[in-house]
């Protein structure tokens, strides 16, 4: 299986844009099935964006996210060719990390 | 306003020609049916109420109709939400079945680049094919399950199959054949049928309305409407294909929906590609 997270980052010089898309359903907890069931919450708690080995953006997430969330940002610094890491820890405990070359 | 009014004037006078052929018709009516002259109206329709919209952004749906929504949805296409669902149906298709053979060796060009030729008219059978009825015989034929007609992995399939085609002009041909015709012309009809509480047909919004609000959404003109499936639409948070579209459509128009690949909806989906021919197909596609 493919890796969840779709990164790119590109970076003008003085910042750097990063831009991701990570695959989990984000369910609330708060939905019925078909059959009258509630689906049991599952979503990403924790994101962490990584550079340098310092955080450059952290996200504490719950239910109200959308399934499949799509994250921009941008921050200072980041050289091309440098690696970012990317990584999120679910209510599960399930986690999954990548990296992305700043381009 | 004018325009309006000269619209619902239009749409009377023809829905009176309309009849006046009708209660006229009984012998020889079956000649009168002219796909190439509806698709040349269809296409003529658009154009003119929209002078401004490129013919091939049409496929674009509400995003050639606002273009606040263009903008966002061109952000948009740099990261698209479809983007998994393309990979998985990319897995999908190159992975054999249990007895070895793929997807490929029921497709012509091993299905690469043939999205624009589908739905087909079976002249064996006398029915429309579709794309998504071709895969799951594929799959029957290969001694595998056949996949919902909807969502999921039949969307994925015919994502990563529309992919490949992109750019590709659609390609629809009416065989020689009285049944084909019949084909045509009651997916025709269905199109243009009121149904539903509403008393909705298909051409109300698609046809009288494109570009105007039914709550927060922009309506999508008919032309090319097709020419995007499979898509990604936000309200589902997930991808659906023309099957989903139509059923979802009918529901909403609080219609009973009829089965997926029902023939009625295999011929409209005959009528609406044959009237987008000379589009380029764009899917998979990402809707609000």
């Amino acid at each position: 299986m493919a890796s969840t997270i779709r990164v790119r980052a590109t970076s003008s010089g003085e910042t750097t844009e990063v831009q991701a898309l990570i695959q989990h359903p984000m369910d609330s907890g708060f939905v019925k099935d078909s059959k009258g069931e509630i689906i049991p919450a599952h979503f990403i708690q924790q994101l962490t964006f990584e550079y340098d080995g310092k955080n450059v953006f952290a996200a504490d997430w719950g239910g109200g996210i959308s399934k499949d969330p799509y994250v921009k940002f941008t921050f200072k610094g980041g050289k091309k060719g440098d690696e970012l890491k990317i990584s999120w820890v679910d209510n599960k405990g399930a986690t999954d990390t990548t990296t992305a070359k700043i381009q | 306003m004018k325009l309006r009014s000269a619209i619902y004037l239009a749409s009377a006078t023809l829905a009176l020609a309309a009849l006046t052929l009708a209660s006229a018709l009984p012998s020889g009516a079956a000649d009168k049916v002219d796909p190439v002259a509806d698709a040349k109206a269809f296409q003529k329709f658009f154009t003119d109420k929209f002078p401004k919209v490129k013919f091939e952004d049409f496929v674009n749906g509400p995003y050639s109709m606002n273009e606040d929504l263009y903008r966002q949805w061109q952000e948009k296409e740099q990261f698209p939400p479809y983007e998994f669902a393309l990979d998985m149906g990319k897995e999908m298709f190159a992975k054999p079945f249990k007895n070895g053979k793929t997807y490929a060796d029921c497709f012509a060009n091993g299905g690469i680049g043939v999205r624009q030729n589908y739905p087909y008219f079976d002249e064996k059978e006398g029915k429309v094919i579709t794309l998504e009825l071709a895969l799951n015989r594929c799959r029957e034929a290969n001694g595998e399950q056949p996949y919902s007609y909807v969502r999921d992995e039949m969307a994925a399939l015919t994502a990563y199959m529309a992919f490949t085609s992109r750019g590709k002009l659609m390609d629809i041909k009416i065989p020689n054949d009285p049944r084909a015709l019949e084909a045509y012309e009651k997916g025709k009809e269905y199109f243009y049928t009121r149904r539903g509480q509403l008393n909705f047909s298909c051409a109300t919004c698609h046809v009288q309305s494109p570009g105007e609000r039914i709550r927060a959404e922009i309506l999508a003109p008919a032309i090319g409407i097709v020419n995007a499936m499979p898509i990604y639409r936000s309200e589902w948070s997930g991808m659906g294909t023309t099957s989903r579209r139509f059923t979802t459509c009918n529901s909403q128009i609080r219609a009973v929906p009829l089965s997926p690949q029902d023939d009625e909806y295999r011929n409209v989906e005959y009528y609406l590609s044959y009237v987008s021919n000379g589009l380029p197909i764009s899917g998979p596609g990402a809707r609000p």
